[in-house]
């Protein structure tokens, strides 16, 4: 951790931020870039609240339930996996969900890893930050400087504010009994429509793909063990590809054939 | 050691080597339009199955409608108004705890 901020220090004092940005500057002030990532950092870090909750609830220990923030820190695949143990799945077919939905990472980190140009040394440091929060905010940044600062506040402040309140809300809800009276167990579930509902909106093959897996994993319940109907689900992305590429290229040779519709469609998908 | 920690140390293990895969790899080499389609689609389809599932699961085998749902349904409506994270989360334990004690 003082060797992730040791980088993003020594810069940031060095310029003072203009009172009132310039609009044709392609950089952007510090305070402006380390303003947006511990808005970020924040806002997301409290929710850890509920995975230490979730942990409890999945009959995992305070330390077990600390040890995945600590050591796993990607929300879904904590998740996934305290939900998959909780149901009684064997611990390979746990992990394996987990691991799944944490492959999107190592593509964050492919993008990430060519804006940030970090040197060797500070990757394996670097690395545990490579989530959806870190790749939204060092993303969008215009230069590698605030790249740069975007990524390492956004993954320090994310990674204190998640871990403690992680440690919080497993031991609130240990002092609390059985937290299933209470209707925490469906922190799980809505955590996960939460961080499905942005998908849904990018367009028809998700929200296919999200109808497809879960029919497919509730079918599947009562035939394969625990934990398997979350990887039969994943049968829906060959499924919808499929369909979508078979569609596409309908759609080429129909919008080939009757003359009429040419001059109305081949502009508008064109311009895409 | 028992079981479930040596699931917590697979998967720390696990995600940390994809997140450290992607930062070191030249570009390019995973960087393949089906690779990509593919790894943009499966959290869609695991983050569906899991909220079904956790929604409607009960012990191994089972699948029952109850209190979780009606969470899960007002969890819906709080995502369909765009409200934040934590206020989704709190809304559908908020349900759930009220359907169980009013049942």
């Amino acid at each position: 951790m003082s060797r992730m901020t040791a980088l993003s220090d020594p810069p940031a004092p060095a310029t003072a931020p203009p009172a009132a940005p310039l609009p044709a500057a392609g950089a952007r002030s510090d305070r402006a870039v380390i303003r947006d990532s511990l808005g970020v950092g924040v806002a997301v870090g409290v929710s850890g609240i509920a995975f230490g909750i979730a942990g409890t609830t999945a009959h995992l220990t305070v330390w077990q339930t600390c040890a995945l923030s600590l050591l796993v820190f990607t929300g879904a695949s904590q998740f996934a996996l305290i939900g998959a143990l909780a149901a009684g799945a064997a611990p390979f077919a746990a992990v394996i969900g987990a691991l799944f939905l944490g492959v999107r990472n190592a593509f964050y980190g492919l993008r990430l890893g060519e804006r940030l140009e970090l040197p060797r040394w500070l990757r394996p440091v670097a690395a545990q930050t490579v989530i959806d929060e870190t790749a939204a905010v060092a993303l969008v940044q215009p230069d590698r400087r605030s790249t740069r600062l975007g990524f390492f506040v956004t993954g320090a402040s994310l990674y204190l504010i998640w871990n403690a309140t992680t440690l919080a809300g497993a031991l609130g809800a240990d002092a609390l009994g059985d937290p299933s009276r209470y209707g925490l167990d469906v922190a799980g579930p809505a955590v996960f429509l939460a961080l499905l509902a942005p998908r849904l909106r990018e367009g028809g093959a998700e929200r296919a793909t999200a109808l497809l897996g879960a029919v497919l994993a509730l079918a599947s319940v009562p035939l394969v063990p625990a934990g398997v109907p979350v990887l039969i689900a994943l049968a829906a992305v060959p499924a919808v590809l499929l369909l979508g590429s078979r569609r596409d290229r309908e759609r080429a040779r129909t919008t080939a054939g009757p003359q009429k519709d040419l001059p109305k469609d081949l502009p508008k998908e064109g311009g895409r | 050691m028992n079981t479930t920690w040596l699931a917590i140390l697979g998967t720390a293990a696990g995600c940390y080597g994809l997140k450290l895969l992607g930062l070191s790899v030249p570009s390019g080499l995973l960087d393949r339009p089906v690779v990509r389609r593919f790894a943009a689609l499966a959290p869609v389809a695991l983050l569906a199955a899991l909220t079904a599932l956790q929604t409607f699961g009960q012990g191994a085998h089972g699948l029952a409608v109850d209190a979780r749902a009606a969470g899960l349904a007002a969890a819906g409506v709080a995502v369909w108004r765009r409200a934040p994270f934590l206020v989704v989360v709190v809304v559908a334990v908020l349900v759930t705890a009220l359907v169980r004690a009013v049942a």
